[in-house]
């Protein structure tokens, strides 16, 4: 029952990726040459919607649907690990023209080159993993 | 029903994704598809090298389903809900990427002269294309796990909850994305 909710989310997740395009690397190319709203778009009017439900589930204190009480964790703080993963994150984003959620989506969608920098991603990962302790966090 | 294969607005596609994410903390779990990579290590057997990837996988399952989903759901759009799969991006985006060298510009979803990788035959891979591609998914999964989250876990749920650390890494992703392609784009292509 709960693998078919997953799926159903994630099936959901991959069409609205691909048919918005935010799984092409043109609209990621445009966004970053600011030609365009559709990214900011799609990515803004996402976050607003999604701080209004979450401040809406805090506010009343829902529960999920099967009746858990619902937390959000804080993001630990600091800095470095933030400001530098993102810069090294923006930096793939744009040369691939895909993040980790399009990334599947465009595997299915049968571009199969996509292989290459999913592997690459899972290797990145990995490498992170082993300098994880040398790095500034 | 004919917009369903129009590409969809923005206007529709935010909404969707905020729906998405809401539906995933009504089931007690949270929107954040880079775990996935984490995930795909330790299965791998990463866990015998560094700790970091010592966890059980098996709680993460979920959302391998997800991803599992997200594959499915490209598949459903690009075949079943597409006619057209040129992408109409901005004039001026055209020009920019032709004179990069992209003809392919505003006649396909992905750009040939980067995905195309081998010829009609397969018998000629190119090298270059190849190497950019292993490059950018390296930086995507290293920057991912180094800032602790991607597009989906910082700048849609952690900006949602207002997280300040979501923030520097948003700020961080676009530093990093102007900096590719306005100032390396040129260099490498």
């Amino acid at each position: 029952m709960r693998t078919g909710i997953y799926l159903f989310i994630g099936i959901l997740f991959g069409i609205t990726m691909f048919k918005s395009e935010a799984a092409s690397w043109f609209r990621i190319y445009e966004m970053f040459s600011f030609d365009s709203f559709h990214m900011y778009g799609i990515i803004g009017s996402a976050l607003v919607i999604g701080a209004i439900v979450v401040k809406t589930i805090k506010h009343f204190k829902i529960k999920s649907f099967y009746g858990e009480a619902i937390t959000f964790p804080n993001k630990e703080k600091g800095f470095s690990r933030y400001f530098f993963g993102g810069i090294i994150f923006g930096l793939g984003w744009a040369l691939a023209g895909a993040c980790p959620g399009p990334m599947f989506a465009l595997l299915g969608a049968g571009f199969l080159p996509i292989g290459i920098v999913i592997l690459a991603a899972v290797l990145g990962t990995f490498l992170y993993g082993v300098v994880r302790k040398k790095l500034p966090h | 029903m004919n917009w369903i294969y129009e590409p969809w607005p923005w206007y529709i596609a935010g909404p969707m994704i905020a729906f998405i994410m809401f539906l995933l903390i009504m089931v007690d779990k949270s929107f954040g598809m880079s775990s996935n990579l984490r995930t795909l290590c330790t299965m791998c057997g990463a866990g015998k090298k560094t700790d970091f990837f010592k966890f059980d996988w098996k709680a993460q399952k979920w959302n391998l389903i997800v991803a599992t989903g997200t594959v499915i759901g490209g598949y459903i759009g690009a075949n079943f809900l597409t006619s057209e799969l040129a992408v109409a991006i901005d004039a001026k985006t055209i020009s920019k990427l032709n004179t990069l060298g992209f003809a392919s510009a505003g006649n396909a979803y992905l750009p040939k002269e980067l995905f195309v990788i081998t010829n009609s035959t397969g018998a000629f891979l190119n090298v270059k294309q190849v190497i950019l591609l292993g490059i950018g998914g390296l930086l995507v999964g290293f920057g991912a796990r180094y800032a602790g989250g991607c597009t989906s876990g910082h700048a849609i749920s952690g900006l949602s909850n207002l997280q300040l650390p979501s923030l520097i890494a948003v700020i961080g992703f676009f530093m990093g994305g102007l900096l590719m392609v306005h100032l390396i784009f040129p260099m490498i292509f």
